[in-house]
């Protein structure tokens, strides 16, 4: 488009910009834009979400918002609805400049959003005609008494924004009685009550099935012909092709390209899952490990996926790659004792291992470290120490009196190893970074010299020095003859710090490579599961992978065909037959 | 469930100190114990019967049932909850004490176990409903403060029990509260009454418990963040229901203190211990800027309120006077642990809600 960026067959631009150097300023784009984000970063104390985003959306334009987990776009989509107004950088509405305080302030200015969560938006025991106009409920001006007629006319004026007619009496049930597609429809059409110009969609089909997403399609193409402005942000690639007239990829806060039709999907998967030119495996030729540590048979970890088989080797790195809801998280959580396998059987070093809880797997020599370090990890208000030795509590005393030359020791040898950043162990974790937090975290678990540890997302919100610390350290584990194994949804992580990488797509595995054998066009092509059976159709879990842009590449060379929304909608819904 | 995985807000990591910080830090620490000592050098000052020793251990025994029961709800507070039975507990043990003295004509020392396990199995109770049937904490011990209270209206016909009371059927009961039972408030070794000994020996094994022991350790884990505990291998719904049987157990020690000092089984008594335990656990997270629940500073905490009382009780102030002191102790206890501390106060009374 223009100057500053470079120009690639199919529509494809690059923004890679260096990290904390905002790309420059799509000028053109902003004259007609109805919304410029210029530089707009957010940081969570130490932790820089958004470095310098510049984007802007057109007027009668859907833009598709795409992006790992930890990408950035919950922050930036907080920053644009008004929910988070600790941003920096501009926002301009209209080409004025507005600082967004508000969710309801956005919504003045013409910024409505609709949250993936249809729930949280519809208040129980009021009717539909009241869920409707609840934001009426908040203005000064409005009548004290609740006026059920007038009610009834607004909840009507709503609707017909959205072509939609319902009868009294749906109106006057309650919202709660209603079906979550419906539910979804009165959020929309509430949403642009303000005659919004800019409407920000937040995964809005996670739970609608496919008949249901497409009557939405329909209404938001509408929107689109009357010259609203549409954020769209969803991990299907499927609706994207159908729906979205640009995708703005993020990465790591950054955004990495924005590209028009016809998208090319391996180039987007690229910016999304990361792109380097060079494989940067320091670590030279992977590991091979030997003997199973753990062995996985017929377990199957998403309902209604297929049973996989896996071997966790000694002395080896697993890298486990996976988008949202290809059953990372479950294998992990499985292994770790806090769920129990749908199906099939897991063993220890030979023996049957079935954890019931994690204490059982702890005893087991089993460490989990958790995806969520702030609500699974870490102990707020409590000492580095504390939170260093809280799993070892038995370990570092006698007679259950606390030891406190044991614990300080385990403690210190933990900040040691892993080098992490921090006044003592006295002072509090609250205090440290994001990266040191997560390095105690990893740390306390490895001091307990593990047969098999087990690293959900370690690396989110971590810097590139303490990922290679935590990776350095990972490959000590492995070298000292136990098993490690990473769980991510980032291909330069895990080809970073695995031996042995494995794809999974919804709950099945697609690849199995040791790493130098495995090039990253490979790796990608099993996440959008090339390599492997084509995808069943049946999984819930299968809608949020990767399985839809295996045909859209295809349909993206004919443009006529990408139109259709039929013949590209994901093939993954269970209603859907495949075209 | 998708993309809102981004790490919620932290505090920044620099953190400066200036004067004025340092100086809202040490009012934070120290204000509470600085507002007893100029209160005790103010009644010693005004009032001469107030320094004497006796009074000082007047005093003391005085709260040393609230202390106690303070001291329960102050566990319950470790595992993010809170115990609002207490009172009821409290009042519970004292019509059962006199029912087996008087009614069953059992010795003192029957009486005092069947209370203790009275009060474990009140405390099971609480935990089961909190910890199996997962019903918020706040409304779970309001509940059984209602079924505690009833329970014991059916028990005693409504009515106090004393010595020699007459029955329904017209004969004279057959026990009276024994002479080892009233020892529990009337005794003393050497100079200090036995609820002050009780008093200051709980305060102590609970200090060493939660300070020193690995149990105390985990106790507050599961109170910071249960779901990082469990993680640890922390098996977090033992450990509430052992905070909440070792709050029912307190308060009940706590009834018999109170059963022994009425010398009958008066059906109100216990009736007015729960605000007051709740307010003296509340003080002990402020006192010494700890932002958590502790032992001294809760024992602390019953001793203002007992400096207080008997300071308006001698300076002839009304006793309804009284109410409104404790209430700004509390609020100013309250702000200080929530509004002026820069430490993140781990209170979460009433907001837990048992993980699966």
């Amino acid at each position: 488009m223009t100057d500053s960026r470079s120009e690639r067959p199919g529509g494809h631009d690059v923004v890679v910009s260096p990290v904390g150097v905002p790309a420059v300023v799509p000028v053109g784009a902003a004259a007609d834009a109805v919304v410029s984000l210029s530089g707009v970063s957010v940081a969570y104390g130490s932790n820089v979400v958004l470095q310098g985003v510049d984007l802007a959306f057109g007027a009668g334009e859907i833009t598709a918002l795409l992006g790992a987990n930890g990408a950035g776009k919950s922050t930036l989509i907080k920053a644009l609805s008004g929910a988070n107004a600790r941003y920096g950088g501009e926002i301009r509405i209209g080409g004025e400049i507005v600082h967004l305080s508000s969710p309801v302030q956005a919504r003045q200015l013409g910024i409505s959003t609709v949250h993936q969560k249809v729930a949280d938006g519809i208040v129980p025991g009021l009717s539909v005609a009241e869920n409707l106009t609840l934001d009426d409920l908040a203005q000064a001006s409005r009548h004290p008494l609740r006026r059920r007629r007038q009610a009834l006319a607004d909840a009507r004026a709503a609707l017909g924004t959205l072509g939609l007619d319902w009868s009294d009496a749906v109106l006057e049930r309650d919202a709660a009685t209603l079906p979550i597609s419906d539910a979804q429809l009165l959020v929309l059409a509430r949403a642009l009550r303000s005659t919004p110009r800019l409407l920000i969609l937040d995964e809005p089909t996670s739970a609608l099935t496919a008949a249901e997403a497409e009557r939405l399609f329909g209404v938001l193409r509408a929107l689109r012909a009357q010259g609203l402005s549409i954020v769209y942000v969803s991990h299907r690639f499927g609706e994207i092709e159908a729906l979205a007239d640009r995708v703005v990829v993020l990465r790591d806060g950054l955004v990495q390209s924005v590209s028009s039709r016809p998208f090319a999907w391996h180039e987007l998967l690229h910016d999304m899952l990361g792109r380097q030119t060079a494989l940067d495996h320091d670590r030279g030729t992977a590991a091979r490990g030997t003997d199973a540590v753990a062995r996985l048979e017929g377990v199957v970890a998403l309902p209604g996926s297929a049973p996989l088989d896996l071997e966790i080797r000694r002395g080896e790195v697993l890298g486990v790659l996976g988008l949202i809801g290809a059953g990372k998280t479950e294998l992990a959580e499985l292994l770790g004792g806090l769920a129990q396998p749908l199906a099939g059987s897991l063993s220890l070093e030979g023996a049957p291992y079935a954890p019931r809880r994690p204490s059982d797997a702890i005893r087991a020599g089993v460490v989990l470290v958790p995806e969520d370090r702030q609500r699974q990890g870490i102990l707020p208000g409590w000492s580095v120490l504390r939170n260093i030795t809280l799993p070892f509590l038995a370990e570092s005393s006698a007679l259950g009196l606390l030891r406190r030359r044991s614990e300080r020791s385990r403690a210190d040898t933990v900040i040691d190893t892993l080098s992490v950043v921090t006044a003592g162990p006295d002072a509090l974790i609250d205090d440290l970074s994001g990266g040191n937090q997560q390095k105690v975290v990893v740390g306390r678990w490895l001091s307990a010299a593990p047969k098999l540890a087990l690293l959900d997302e370690p690396f989110r919100g971590v810097d590139i020095a303490a990922r290679r610390e935590i990776g350095a350290r990972l490959a000590a584990l492995a070298a000292d003859g136990a098993a490690a194994v990473v769980f991510s949804s980032d291909v330069d992580e895990i080809l970073e710090v695995a031996d042995r990488i494995v794809v999974l797509v919804a709950g099945r595995i697609e690849l199995d490579r040791y790493a130098d054998t495995v090039d990253r066009p490979t790796i990608i092509h099993a996440f959008l599961g090339e390599t492997g059976s084509a995808t069943p159709a049946d999984s819930a879990a299968a809608r949020a992978t990767s399985t839809d842009p295996a045909a859209t590449p295809a349909t993206s060379a004919t443009p006529a065909d990408a139109g259709d929304p039929t013949s590209s909608t994901p093939e993954s819904r269970p209603e859907r037959t495949s075209s | 469930m998708s993309s809102t995985a981004t790490a919620p807000p932290t505090r920044p990591a620099a953190r400066t100190s200036s004067v004025g910080e340092r100086v809202s830090g040490a009012v934070v620490k120290w204000g509470f114990v600085a507002v007893t000592a100029l209160l005790i050098l103010f009644f010693v000052v005004s009032e001469p019967n107030f320094r004497t020793v006796d009074n000082v251990f007047g005093m003391l025994k005085f709260i040393a049932p609230t202390a106690i029961a303070g001291l329960g709800v102050m566990l319950a507070m470790t595992v993010g909850g809170i115990d609002l039975s207490v009172g009821a507990s409290a009042g519970f043990a004292v019509s059962i004490a006199a029912w087996t003295m008087v009614i069953a004509n059992q010795v003192g020392g029957v009486a005092v176990s069947v209370v203790l396990v009275c009060g474990l199995l009140i405390g099971a109770l609480n935990a089961f409903l909190i910890v199996v049937a997962r019903i918020p904490d706040l409304l779970a011990t309001l509940t059984t403060m209602f079924v505690i209270v009833g329970l014991k209206l059916i028990i005693v016909d409504g009515k106090s029990i004393s010595s020699q009371m007459t029955l329904s059927n017209g004969t004279t009961a057959p026990g009276k509260f024994t002479a080892d039972f009233l020892w529990l408030d009337r005794g003393s070794i050497g100079p200090v009454p036995i609820p002050v000994i009780l008093f200051l020996l709980i305060t102590v094994l609970l200090w060493f418990l939660l300070e020193r022991t690995r149990w105390g350790r985990a106790l507050f884990a599961v109170g910071t963040n249960a779901e990082a505990a469990r993680l640890s291998g922390i098996r977090v719904q033992w450990y509430r229901t052992a905070a909440y049987m070792g709050c029912g157990l307190l308060a009940s020690v706590a009834g018999l203190l109170l059963a022994a000092r009425i010398g009958q089984g008066d059906v109100t008594a216990g009736n007015s211990l729960l605000l007051d335990a709740v307010a003296v656990a509340l003080v002990g997270v402020s006192v010494l800027g700890i932002g958590r629940p502790n032992a001294w500073g809760t024992a602390l905490g019953a001793v203002l309120i007992a400096v207080m009382v008997t300071g308006f009780t001698m300076a002839g102030l009304p006793y309804y006077a009284q109410d409104f002191g404790k209430g700004i102790v509390l609020l100013v206890a309250l702000l200080f642990s929530f509004t002026f501390s820069r430490r993140r106060t781990v209170v979460t009374a009433g907001s837990t809600t048992s993980s699966a």
